[in-house]
């Protein structure tokens, strides 16, 4: 073990040098391309050994993939915002023929108007493209899911591919010092890909193929279940990567002073520490204030929030996204975990942090002040102007 | 060798598999019932010069002991052979229904 | 009598029992190529006609290692397929795409650009069928002008296709591809001879193949060949190469068979007036103009 002082992306870089692809395909977009830039070095100094494949676009990068995953290799490729759009079909065909390739998203807004900060519009938009959908906290975090991410997804029982969120800027460009695990310890951990699903000289496949109304519905049945399948995986993949390496992670969810709490921010990614601290302060005054942060997405670890909001006063979601004519997705999501629990309590949301705006401690306090109190059901936050969007 | 006929047809909920990658060459239905016309080869023109074999967009010709033969299961009875034939050993006729 | 031709092919059959219409052009150009290619060829197939006839599970009817891509995805999937093999040290192969007229001069020209540029040991095959037949007809970049479709009808006003063919072929030379040529089902000698050639080159090759679409174009099933042969002779379309940055032109008719007796055959240009076929005689003539100027023989 080693430690490094890397942002976000290069953490990310250093993790997936880790876990040894064999294909990467690689095209830049901001605030993605520091990953993709690393590991060509890493490719050119020869520390990673893997078909570095230039793309011509976004939607190349991942039907590259998806095909090197076809030929039985461990894939990678990343991407943000307007490039994971631009190959929202491949997303889906990627899942739907069960390929198990890693893919970093940095989270950035999409157009328009153009930003390129960060929101979490883009990846939760495609929420049900099939994919493993995990949102790091910090560079140390986003280190370790991205050697955790292979085992998860090339596991037999999920066989499915892994989105791995990292906030943009805040996260993909934020500078910490991370531990890298040695390599020897991380081929222990993460063993070859391995799979039936692939092109086979012995034995030939026709793969990728059409299924009609007799089958497709068992496809996707499997196809489902196969990513919830993930759930226990992720739970088993942690527990050995803490055996292994020392650090500990908590599934699909993050709790933090939840046990007595009577009033929870539910929240993803980078914005969660903030949220702890103000928890804290809040403490300090008698507030009862919690956080929860979710790491995945999907699975939605809809059992874990309604065990912990179950006998709150109030909670709020807070989240970069909006589903325009409606409400953030991820608010959309945690009440229908609750709603399925039969759990009652009453819940508010909060968009913030749009196109990059700042989310501050007071905004955060403020949310817990809003849902003691009782608000709108949406809120948004940092609208700014005197008149707040009125 | 070519792909042939399989016996099993119908897949339960176990046996679809769980990713979309299966047996190369797995046939369940044959494509005979297309053909309204079928080429019928006279043995005794036929010089086997493989013409018809190479332009079959079915590739349902093949040559046994110097001559063409047809596997009528996956014919279309589409007439390229008849036509591309030069010395006209193959005969379109009526399907027999 | 032996066709050596025949002999120098596999014997097995690797596009079998498919679903495609009879007489199809592009289903004879996919078996032809990979009885050259053999069991070690893998194929990938963008969704259109060849994947929507061949791979209906559980009816599946390659029976060499075959995938279907995304619509745009042809030559991106054949790179990753082709560098996932290697990367896992498989040497003795073929990766070779099979895509229409559609899937490779629209949606996929970006991704064939970008695999020639990269210099990708692959094979890509250009069926072209002339119009985007899988959804029943319309028009593509690479339908002829006048031609009628289900989005470029034939009326009073305007006489089907206004635009001519992109020139697929000569934009893969463009690139200095290591190696590019036009065929014809046509001329199924001479396309085998390219497939060959190709499975010999190192880097990106580009097979441009017409392959009639009866339906399409409005020709009974059995003419197929003998109207992939009169394009040809007509001087609608050539027979040639791009090798080392040259030009060859493989075939040159001694004199040109009657454009408009091709024309007249097919139901979607019986539209078309003397002023039209005028048109595409004087853009042909101007076509040879240049192919006598600019390649070798």
């Amino acid at each position: 073990m080693s430690k490094k002082f890397l942002s976000g992306n290069e953490a990310f870089a250093e993790g997936i040098r880790l876990a040894r692809p064999q294909v990467i395909s690689a095209y830049p977009i901001t605030p993605q391309t520091i990953v993709v830039e690393r590991l060509s070095e890493m490719v050119e100094d020869g520390s990673l050994s893997a078909e570095y494949v230039h793309v011509e676009s976004e939607h190349s990068a991942l039907s590259c993939a998806i095909g090197a995953s076809a030929a039985g290799a461990r894939a990678f490729t990343a991407t943000s915002s307007q490039g994971l759009l631009y190959m929202a079909e491949c997303l889906y065909y990627a899942a739907g023929g069960r390929f198990p390739i890693v893919m970093m998203n940095a989270d950035r807004s999409t157009a328009l108007p153009w930003n390129i900060y960060g929101d979490q519009r883009d990846s939760l938009s495609q929420l049900d493209s099939g994919w493993i959908q995990s949102y790091a906290e910090n560079a140390q975090e986003a280190l370790d899911l991205a050697l955790m991410s292979y085992k998860i997804a090339e596991d037999k029982r999920v066989q499915t591919p892994y989105m791995a969120n990292l906030d943009g800027f805040v996260l993909t460009h934020t500078y910490e010092t991370v531990d890298i695990p040695a390599r020897g310890q991380a081929d222990k951990f993460l063993p070859p890909y391995e799979t039936d699903n692939r092109i086979d000289f012995d034995s030939p496949k026709n793969m990728a193929f059409s299924a009609g109304p007799d089958t497709n519905c068992i496809f996707k049945y499997k196809e489902h279940k196969g990513l919830l399948a993930a759930a226990e995986v992720i739970t088993e993949t942690e527990k050995e990567f803490a055996e292994i390496f020392g650090r500990k992670y908590t599934g699909l969810t993050e709790n933090y002073r939840t046990e007595d709490a009577e009033y929870i921010i539910v929240t993803l990614g980078s914005i969660a520490g903030l949220c702890r601290e103000t928890a804290d302060k809040l403490r300090e005054n008698g507030v009862k204030a919690g956080v929860v942060r979710i790491r995945y997405m999907r699975p939605f670890p809809n059992k874990e929030i309604a065990d912990v909001l179950r006998n709150v006063k109030a909670y709020a979601v807070l989240e970069k996204d909006i589903s325009f004519g409606n409400e953030g997705t991820v608010f959309t999501n945690v009440n229908s975990a609750l709603k399925k629990a039969g759990v009652d309590v009453k819940g508010y949301n909060f968009i913030g942090g749009l196109g990059g705006r700042n989310i501050s401690g007071a905004d955060i306090g403020n949310i817990y002040t809003s849902i003691a109190n009782g608000t709108e059901s949406v809120n948004f936050i940092g609208i700014g102007g005197g008149d707040n969007g009125k | 060798m070519r792909p042939y006929i399989r016996e099993k047809k119908d897949f339960s909920f176990s046996e679809v598999p769980e990713n979309t990658s299966f047996e190369a060459g797995y046939l369940t239905t044959v494509n005979s019932g297309w053909r309204s016309i079928r080429p019928v080869i006279s043995a005794a023109k036929c010089v086997g010069c493989e013409q018809c074999y190479l332009y079959c967009p079915d590739g349902v010709i093949s040559i046994k002991d110097g001559k063409a033969v047809i596997d009528y299961d996956f014919c279309k009875g589409c007439g390229i052979c008849a036509k591309i034939c030069k010395i006209k050993a193959i005969e379109m006729e009526a399907e027999r229904k | 009598m032996a066709n050596k031709v025949a002999d120098s092919i596999s014997r097995e059959e690797y596009f079998y029992g498919h679903k495609a219409c009879a007489g199809c052009g592009g289903s004879l150009a996919v078996r032809a190529a990979l009885k050259v290619l053999g069991p070690n060829a893998v194929s990938v197939l963008p969704a259109g006609c060849m994947s929507a006839v061949g791979f209906n599970f559980p009816q599946l009817c390659f029976s060499n290692n075959s995938i279907i891509s995304t619509f745009a995805g042809t030559a991106s999937m054949l790179t990753g397929v082709e560098a996932g093999l290697r990367a896992r040290g498989y040497k003795d192969f073929t990766a070779v795409g099979f895509a229409g007229d559609g899937g490779t001069a629209d949606i996929g020209i970006q991704a064939l650009s970008g695999a020639i540029d990269r210099n990708d040991n692959i094979i890509y095959i250009c069926y072209d069928n002339e119009a985007y037949m899988n959804t029943g007809i319309q028009k593509s970049g690479l339908t002829p002008f006048g031609a009628k479709t289900t989005t470029t009808p034939a009326g009073a006003n305007i006489h089907g296709n206004i635009r001519p063919k992109k020139n697929m072929f000569e934009i893969a030379a463009a690139h200095d591809i290591p190696y590019a040529a036009t065929a014809s089902v046509g001329y199924i000698y001479d396309f085998i001879q390219k497939v060959q050639k190709a499975s010999q080159i190192q880097g990106t090759k580009y097979i441009h193949v017409i392959a009639p679409c009866p339906t399409g174009w409005g020709v009974a099933p059995d003419a197929t060949v003998d109207i992939a042969k009169e394009v040809v002779d007509c001087g609608l379309w050539y027979l040639a190469e791009y090798e080392n940055g040259t030009f060859r032109l493989n075939h040159k008719p001694k004199e040109f068979t009657d454009v408009s007796a091709y024309l007249k055959k097919q139901g979607r240009f019986r539209h078309l007036t003397d002023d039209d076929i005028q048109i595409i005689t004087a853009s042909r003539d101007k076509k040879w103009e240049f192919i006598n100027k600019n390649f070798e023989l």
